[in-house]
């Protein structure tokens, strides 16, 4: 059986779900990397540039876990998923980092996912894919129709307020589950919106717990991913100019819709060092913040260095601050 | 309207022109300086890129001297550099400085709204009166680069490369001030008359190319004037990109088919294989053409964080173990000093001097 690696990394966070079910269709083996530990980001480290971002860096270590045990690597070059919007150029670039940087690298699926033109599916990149496995086409095309409804699925999930790791383990169970609903108002428990890169936010090695640690706090999370796209490109659609890459136009159009909502209670922005995208969207996210004064906002900036002590400290501090307000 | 906009390396010569052609009223900021980079990293983001830092220290600085309007580039991205305008914006407006933005979008498509945009700039002028405007700065663009390109050949070769700057500066000074294409003729013609005689060395030169991010590589304040440090250690440097190429990709979208960079995408595969934004595959491709040219070794001069960079750095080193060319690469900021800088650059150099040695023993 063919082994098709899958770094934990990057957009696993967004697409695993599609990818799973396409190559299993496929008659292949999906291995996935390890959870995020100590040993998986030393060796990114080791091997990516240091100017490289954290995300980048931990993708590179994803990479060197896999090597040895997989057939093909699948690392698409995701350039763009919407018309006339981009991921972000390390996306781009990033199977000719690894080739540059990996020896002994196995063969990588890197098909190109450009939807920038308004013209491309993820169809036609699936059967790409497939022909790369030498599948015959209606292996390819029964392929892509469970790949589809596995992701459809997915998307259902999380917009039914399931958190992106309880629809990727399956906690989320079957169709039409409702998640529990969170908190109301004034109940003394906090309702936070977590934004940030998927990438960022659910690993939990690097985002240091981040979710369970607001949890226990007596917090409930929603992150960006419970909003609709159509919704984030409405509220984005207010900016001035179309921001052009898709993660950022999905923070900002979140933020915009959560205020919209009014039921919550504060907002972090957790961003790694050195991201290019973040350093403009997160501050307009600020300014905004600050021009409303009605929504506390704190943002939060991850790199390999960092300390879970700091961290947690500014946890406490930002929901005791909630609370007092909520009470005042 | 007093209109401004941000400096980079000499662009200000041909937006000037342009600008005056058109009937408007340019209020040109002082050469960015330090001053300039304390004030724009006091007020845009930390993590942003370091032009956008000197955009915004141009516009505060241009503001003292009653500037009301900012003229901008914008761009479809990846790269940060076509969202500048949207956060210089905000933090304009935050700060109570009351400017008004001018983004010069590159027209995708939408030929009514870039009518309308530009009209809104040039007033009464007819389109006519525009295009010959344009033609008028192009040129004086074209003048630009010309004496750029001689000072950086002619700099380590020269006894007295300070008497070749002087020349320089005073050359330049007449290409800004030329008021017709024949006062440019004359600019650039006795410039080259009046190095012709300078006192030359002899011996071999050592060739290094020059890659990057364009405003890094244009502008010496942002890279610290690394072509004059190089310059002045008897280092010959070729810029993989001028001026004139860059307004024409950037604001004609590569209308006039001059210089061109088209071919260094070719010579970036297999390396890099895709667009990354910014100047990322020309910067992996100039390298490779370089090699192929025998020069000694290459510069990379981006900002810190430049993603498109770090994006051809990370693939640089296959480059070097193809095709033997020595690379040094520079991540440049206000937090970057000078004698850091080039204290690099002599080690580079000799490297590259007692390679060049090595080879030479080997090849006798």
């Amino acid at each position: 059986m063919v082994k098709v690696g899958i770094p934990r990394g990057l957009l696993y966070y967004s697409y695993f779900p599609l990818w799973r079910a396409f190559f299993t269709e496929m008659g292949a083996e999906v291995v996935v990397s390890p959870e995020t530990n100590k040993a998986v980001l030393d060796a990114g480290l080791r091997s990516a540039l240091d100017e490289t971002c954290l995300p980048v860096k931990l993708f590179f270590g994803h990479v060197l876990a896999l090597i040895g045990s997989v057939d093909y690597l699948l690392v698409p070059r995701l350039i763009s998923v919407e018309p006339k919007a981009y991921i972000c150029p390390k996306f781009m670039g990033l199977p000719d980092m690894l080739r540059a940087r990996i020896p002994n690298l196995p063969p990588l699926i890197d098909v190109d996912v450009d939807f920038s033109r308004g013209t491309g599916n993820w169809e036609n990149v699936l059967s790409s894919m497939g022909r790369l496995l030498a599948g015959d086409r209606r292996l390819i095309r029964q392929a892509c129709r469970s790949a589809q409804a596995a992701q459809s699925l997915f998307q259902e999930q999380l917009e039914k307020g399931w958190l992106l790791p309880e629809a990727l383990n399956g906690a989320a169970g079957e169709r039409g589950t409702e998640r529990p609903a969170p908190p109301p108002p004034g109940s003394g428990r906090l309702n936070i919106a977590l934004l940030g890169h998927a990438y960022n936010i659910y690993d939990e090695y690097i985002s240091m717990n981040l979710i369970e640690r607001l949890r226990s706090m007596g917090a409930q999370v929603s992150t960006a991913d419970l909003v609709p796209q159509s919704v984030i490109d409405e509220q984005a659609g207010t900016l001035p100019k179309k921001l052009f890459w898709t993660l950022g136009k999905k923070m900002i159009g979140a933020a915009f819709a959560f205020c919209d909502i009014r039921q919550f209670d504060g907002m972090i922005y957790l961003s790694s060092f050195g991201c290019g995208p973040e350093s403009l969207v997160g501050e307009l996210l600020a300014r905004w913040a600050k021009r409303r004064r009605d929504i506390p906002f704190m943002p939060l900036t991850i790199d390999e260095h960092t300390g879970a002590a700091g961290l947690v400290t500014r946890l406490e501090a930002f929901t005791d601050m909630l609370l007092r307000r909520e009470k005042g | 309207m007093k209109i401004t906009y941000p400096h980079m390396g000499n662009l200000y010569i041909a937006v000037r022109a342009l600008l005056v052609k058109l009937g408007l009223d340019p209020v040109l900021p002082p050469p960015t300086s330090r001053k300039t980079a304390l004030l724009g990293v006091r007020h845009a983001p930390e993590f942003a890129c370091f032009p956008l830092k000197l955009n915004l220290g141009n516009f505060l600085e241009a503001r003292e001297m009653g500037a009301d309007t900012v003229l901008m580039a914008g761009g479809i991205g990846p790269c940060r550099f076509g969202y500048y305008a949207e956060v210089e914006r905000e933090i304009l407006a935050d700060l109570g400085v009351p400017m008004e933005m001018v983004v010069l979008e590159p027209p995708s498509g939408d030929w009514v709204t870039f009518k309308a945009r530009a009209r809104s700039l040039v007033g009464d002028c007819s389109w006519w009166q525009v295009l010959k405007a344009i033609r008028f700065a192009w040129y004086k663009a074209r003048a630009v680069d010309a004496l750029e390109s001689k000072l950086l050949y002619l700099r380590p070769r020269l006894c007295e490369p300070l008497q070749l700057e002087a020349i320089y500066r005073e050359a330049l000074r007449r290409v800004d001030a030329a008021e017709n294409r024949r006062g440019l003729d004359l600019a650039v013609g006795d410039f080259l008359k009046d190095i012709r005689g300078l006192p030359r060395k002899s011996g071999d030169l050592l060739r290094v190319g020059l890659v990057g991010e364009i405003f890094t590589v244009l502008e010496p304040y942002a890279n610290y004037d690394i072509e004059r440090h190089l310059g002045l250690l008897g280092v010959e440097v070729t810029r993989s990109i001028f001026l004139s190429e860059w307004i024409n990709e950037h604001l004609f979208g590569g209308l006039l088919r001059v210089g061109g960079l088209d071919h260094l995408e070719e010579t970036a595969s297999p390396y890099l294989n895709a667009f990354v934004g910014g100047h990322g595959r020309e910067t992996v491709g100039a390298t490779v053409h370089f090699a192929g040219q025998g020069y000694d070794g290459v510069v990379q001069v981006a900002p810190f964080t430049c993603m498109p960079e770090i994006v051809a750095h990370s693939v640089l080193p296959a480059v070097t173990r193809d095709h033997g060319i020595p690379t040094l690469s520079f991540y440049l900021d206000e937090q970057s000093g000078v004698a850091g800088i080039v204290t690099r650059l002599e080690a580079f150099v000799d490297l590259l001097e007692a390679r060049r040695k090595k080879r030479l023993k080997e090849g006798v």
